[in-house]
């Protein structure tokens, strides 16, 4: 695994918006056919990272690479054409349209001559109802019904198939898991399992840690902006991850320095700011 | 095809919530049809005048040209603007618009002695120009459609004023038409219907076929439903935008020029009725106001109910102005459904079947 070349890797990038900076020296790696989970609390840069990663910012400084080979994304269409594929908490679904309509939007298929062209309503149907079952939803079986009707994790499902449908070589999945019951969870993490299987990239941003263990293979803690830890399956337990994600490897660290600092100072703690002033 | 669906029914009640209204799915399909609403309600007043209008001719050819033609000038734009509804939007300057274009017509046509053709040219130009601004000031600036195209309504209105009496010193113009033209936009037809009944006939179906039949009606929908997804899927989400604020516009002017060649004459005066018109018919054809649902046939027969109701009241005892408050009510009855039609098209399961 490790010899093979990443699929989507990000070396030492940056994300600064004017003075503030975002993102510092991210570097990440996902592989064919691997989970990474991408943990973090509310306001770790998340978010960020995930629009650096699909074209909808630049990095300011540092590299990614496709496959190894150096790309940069002017704009999420970039993205989209190298085979990433974002799938937000309910986006890419409209609770309106079909089920045929909703996986075909800004690709439908047609039949008839130029400018006669209709939308193909029975092919739409049939494929995107045969590419929801493949991936386990067997209760959606009518291509004619509203989205609106199904539940969170189903359309979860359809926009993943969707994506995976279209191509996508890097899945990016932004919190699929955080509005929904622990039935629905269940059913988009075996959905996720299923495109890992198929040899897709996959990059699962979530804060539930039981969610991220289930599925990942590979996980990196984002604390203010930065990659607080980086380990394997199987490294870390649970409450470890828990604590990290709450900012205990910042934690670890001021003790670290406080005790260097009381060697060096025969043994004072520094001085209070609070005391002092 | 049909396997699969054979088997969709033959499975057991496990979609529990949309088995009691699957039963009969063939009359209960019907009713779960979106545009189902507005035709029962064009139906009900239909009869209504026919019951109370018959001694006064409502039923003859002269009372239905009445209502149709009053329709036709209404329902050319009401389909656009429920585009601009499905998509999110809306456009009030159309108000401005019509009187705009008809003086375009008559000054560059009346005045000016240009060619008819030439006429329609400047006049189609202006009115998409029009179209331009409030898409391309909407798109940029994400400041609400309402509140753009209520300034535009004021300046195309001030403009066309102001334009009037500088040129032609003027506000109001006579505009002799060539007779092929009369004969295309603005003359009487069999029955007394006019020729913008049959503009509107052409536009409905060709607007049918854009929403419900080609992918830009997916488009639409999407834009209306999740505008951020809609970008990501890869739709031209500005273009699209700016294009159906000109479509809205030049229907406008279409409308325009069919009431001057049929009048021969075109004035100044800003059109603040049509405005609700519009928007009303759309409404009361079942289009949602938040966006992202709607039908072109829904908006076809809520414009029909408003100019049942508007020139029907003429033909019955009862007094002119009650007219208004029957399309009150069925305006509140309509956005009081919105909700209602939003869930029953969620919940409809059953495939329609040729």
């Amino acid at each position: 695994m490790a010899d093979k070349t990443p699929v989507l890797e990000m070396r030492a990038v940056d994300k600064s918006f004017g003075p503030i900076d975002v993102l510092h020296e991210i570097s990440l790696r996902v592989h064919q056919g691997e989970v990474l989970c991408l943990l973090g609390d509310n306001g770790a840069g998340k978010s960020t990272l995930i629009k650096t990663l699909s074209g909808v910012h630049q990095p300011t400084r540092g590299e990614m690479l496709m496959d190894g080979k150096q790309v940069r994304f002017e704009r999420p269409k970039d993205a989209q054409a190298m085979g990433i594929a974002t799938v937000h908490q309910f986006g890419g679904t409209y609770p309106l349209m079909s089920v045929g309509r909703n996986f075909f939007v800004g690709a439908e298929p047609t039949k008839g001559i130029w400018p006669f062209k209709v939308f193909d309503r029975e092919k739409a149907n049939r494929i995107a109802v045969e590419a929801v079952q493949n991936f386990g939803i067997t209760r959606i079986t009518d291509g004619d019904r509203l989205v609106g009707g199904l539940s969170g994790g189903e359309r979860q499902s359809l926009a993943i198939a969707r994506a995976v449908h279209f191509g996508a070589r890097v899945l990016i999945l932004d919190e699929p898991t955080a509005a929904l019951g622990v039935k629905q969870a269940a059913h988009v993490l075996r959905i996720v399992n299923e495109a890992k299987r198929r040899g897709l990239a996959v990059i699962f941003i979530t804060h539930q840690v039981m969610h991220a263990m289930t599925v990942g293979d590979h996980f990196a803690v984002l604390i203010r902006g930065a990659i607080a830890a980086d380990f394997r399956k199987g490294e870390r337990t649970r409450e470890e991850i828990t604590d990290l994600m709450a900012g205990g490897e910042t934690m670890a660290d001021l003790e670290a320095s406080i005790e260097g600092y009381m060697e060096t100072h025969e043994g004072h703690p520094p001085a209070s700011p609070t005391a002092s002033a | 095809m049909t396997d699969k669906s054979a088997n969709t029914n033959n499975r057991p009640a496990a979609s529990s919530a949309a088995a009691p209204a699957s039963t009969g799915f063939s009359i209960g399909g019907l009713f779960r049809h979106p545009a189902v609403g507005a035709f029962m309600g064009m139906v009900l007043v239909f009869i209504f005048f026919s019951i109370f209008g018959y001694d006064r001719n409502f039923l003859t050819a002269f009372g239905t040209s009445s209502w149709v033609n009053a329709a036709s000038t209404i329902g050319i734009i009401a389909i656009p603007i429920g585009f601009l509804m499905i998509a999110g939007e809306l456009d009030i300057s159309i108000g401005a618009v019509v009187p705009a274009a008809k003086m375009a017509m008559a000054i560059s046509v009346g005045y000016y002695g240009l060619p008819f053709v030439a006429g329609l040219l400047i006049t189609f130009a202006i009115a998409g120009a029009i179209g331009w601004v409030n898409g391309t000031i909407v798109t940029r600036t994400n400041v609400p459609s309402l509140i753009v195209t209520l300034a535009t309504l004021f300046s195309v209105s001030g403009l066309t004023l102001f334009l009037s009496l500088l040129l032609t010193d003027t506000t109001s113009q006579a505009m002799p038409s060539p007779p092929w033209a009369k004969w295309l936009f603005g003359d009487y037809h069999f029955w007394g219907l006019q020729s913008s009944v049959f503009w509107w006939l052409f536009i409905t179906g060709a607007l049918y076929y854009v929403l419900h039949h080609s992918p830009w009606g997916n488009w639409i929908f999407a834009l209306g439903g999740d505008k951020e997804s809609a970008r990501n899927a890869g739709i031209p989400v500005n273009r699209l935008k700016i294009g159906l604020f000109v479509l809205a516009s030049t229907a406008a002017a279409l409308s325009g020029v069919c009431e001057a060649v049929l009048s021969n004459s075109a004035t100044t005066t800003t059109n603040f009725a049509l405005i609700f018109n519009t928007i009303i018919a759309v409404v009361i054809g079942g289009v949602l106001l938040t966006g992202g649902f709607g039908t072109v046939a829904g908006i076809f027969f809520g414009t029909a109910t408003l100019a049942i109701v508007q020139q029907g009241i003429g033909y019955t005892p009862f007094d002119r102005n009650l007219s208004s408050l029957i399309i009150g009510v069925m305006l509140l009855i309509a956005v009081l459904m919105n909700d209602t039609i939003r869930k029953m098209a969620t919940s409809m399961s059953t495939s329609k079947k040729k």
